[in-house]
């Protein structure tokens, strides 16, 4: 029943668990970017600088309000055609997802900011009142009453995100043919007597991939949630 | 507004007034220097050339290219959302069914479709139609739209299930105590009330709709307003790939904003009024609705909650 996998031109994506790699390779890669670029828009968000703050609203509002195709697309054409960026790549397949990674990295990380920005607004004000008024300073304030408080509640926020990014990694079949969607694209105009079977494959997939990561830290999150 | 900041920051005293305004400068210095090697780099490439531009200000690019496009976005989105939310309803009724034999079915669909990935159930509805001999012409709209309903009616089951639960219970309950059955609770005292509190994010969820309109605009070869980057830029018109992507961009930007903007004024004014019990189920987070995740447990869903 499996025999069709065998075809020379899915073993260049590695086969079906290969191209569930990539997958998880393009999803680790910009979660762990757009962690960083998120963290950084996230401080200029509630920074007391004007013009931070911004830059801030300004950037999430503009790049969540684009779709990510558009982004992914604009990655390709536009940075790796036209202004010939590499990003140390050296094949055309590594250069895709390299700027692969650098749009989902310049999009997710929106989503990441706004999480965690919810995340420190859940903490009543009252707390930090309370902590400048026992004499603590802005760090200690920050470290030991506010972040922890915040940072329990954006678990399960920041898990979604990471299980949006993982669905959202498919994108990359509009430029390149790397990853799980694109050996989809490619197997199910080929079998097309297998159709329900190629589906199910590629769905199940994502379903492993997402659901366990979704059902364990939305546990995690209920867990160890702050009781108001 | 310093409002949201205040529980890091204390109102800035004279010190951290001047501090401020070096990190302004720094900060404006970094951006302007960003900005600057961009632009440098795309004219280095000849990208900031007049004529890779100006062809965007001809009728003939928006009236034979982006708007015919921009029709087919809104065509699919809108359809979308009418058959997604009527199939959302009976899901997340089904998931508070009784029976476990509704519920499981429904709580399985729900997960499932919320854990597959929108192109893969759009390339799949794909290949079924062109199997199946549906007209070539209008395939692409049916498996966009088909990819998108089976995703948004899951997503908007939960949201159909986070605003009934997040209804006081007292709601129930009186209806229960007036001898009202199990389904005449449901249709006539929680759903009203529920799709009330759903409208904000029915249309946030538009949102989402429209962005995911454009995937199929690439892989589909849907005719929509993304999909123009390909022929626009061979046409006679000539504007340069990155001019035809900016517009693009400007186009979805500013359809989104305009959503948004109008599910945020929504929100509010659903929080405002007097009738009702104020509940709603905040646009917020929307986008990243996840499987597995319940979502009246978020903060999303706990935002909804407080209020009623």
């Amino acid at each position: 029943m499996f025999d069709f996998l065998d075809k020379p031109l899915y073993a260049e994506y590695g086969g079906i668990l290969g191209a569930f790699w990539v997958t998880i390779e393009l999803t680790f890669f910009s979660a762990i970017g757009s962690l960083i670029w998120g963290t950084i828009l996230a401080a200029m968000r509630v920074s007391p600088v004007p013009v931070m703050r911004a830059f801030g609203a300004a950037y999430v509002n503009v790049v969540r309000n684009i779709p990510l195709t558009v982004i992914i697309v604009a990655s390709s054409m536009v940075l790796a055609d036209q202004l010939l960026w590499t990003l140390g790549g050296s094949d055309s397949r590594e250069i895709s997802f390299r700027v692969a990674v650098l749009g989902f990295v310049a999009y997710t990380s929106c989503f990441v900011c706004e999480t965690l920005r919810s995340g420190i607004n859940t903490v009543p004000i009252g707390q930090a009142e309370a902590a400048r008024a026992l004499g603590l300073t802005f760090f200690q304030v920050l470290r030991i009453v506010v972040l922890p408080q915040a940072f329990r509640s954006v678990i399960a926020p920041l898990a979604s995100v990471l299980i949006a990014l993982t669905k959202n990694t498919t994108v990359t079949a509009s430029i390149a043919g790397i990853e799980a969607a694109g050996l989809m694209a490619a197997m199910i105009e080929r079998e097309s007597d297998k159709v329900m079977l190629v589906f199910a494959m590629f769905a199940v997939g994502f379903v492993i991939l997402t659901l366990p990561m979704g059902m364990f830290l939305g546990w995690v999150a209920k867990k160890v949630s702050v009781k108001r | 507004m310093t409002q949201q900041a205040s529980v890091l920051y204390d109102a800035p005293g004279p010190r951290a007034r001047q501090r401020n305004v070096v990190y302004t400068v720094l900060f404006v210095a970094a951006v302007v220097a960003a900005a600057w090697w961009l632009l440098d780099q795309l004219a280095e490439r000849n990208q900031l050339d007049a004529q890779n531009w100006t062809p965007l200000l001809e009728a003939g690019v928006w009236t034979d290219f982006f708007l015919p496009g921009l029709l087919n976005t809104l065509q699919a989105a809108f359809l979308s959302i009418l058959i997604a939310l009527p199939v959302g309803v009976l899901l997340g009724i089904g998931r508070l069914s009784q029976h476990a034999w509704i519920r499981w079915p429904a709580a399985v669909w729900v997960e499932f479709f919320r854990a597959t990935p929108v192109l893969i159930l759009m390339l799949f509805a794909r290949e079924l139609y062109r199997l199946t001999g549906v007209d070539t012409d209008i395939l692409p709209l049916y498996a966009v739209v088909t990819g998108l309903v089976l995703y948004n009616a899951s997503v908007l089951a939960e949201v159909v299930r986070a605003g009934i639960v997040s209804l006081p219970r007292g709601q129930s309950e009186a209806a229960e105590a007036l001898g009202l059955r199990r389904s005449q609770v449901m249709t006539s005292v929680l759903l009203p009330q529920a799709i009330t509190a759903m409208l904000p994010a029915i249309v946030s969820q538009l949102v989402v709709i429209v962005k995911d309109t454009a995937l199929g605009g690439v892989v589909i070869r849907f005719e929509d307003v993304m999909a123009q980057f390909r022929p626009l830029p061979t046409s006679d018109y000539r504007p340069s790939v990155l001019a035809t992507l900016t517009a693009i961009a400007v186009i979805f930007l500013v359809l989104n904003s305009i959503l948004t903007t109008f599910a945020n004024w929504l929100e509010k004014w659903l929080r405002q009024r007097k009738k009702g019990t104020g509940t709603v189920v905040t646009a917020d987070l929307m986008e990243e609705q996840a499987p597995g995740v319940r979502l009246e447990d978020t903060e999303a869903g706990a935002a909804g909650k407080d209020k009623g």
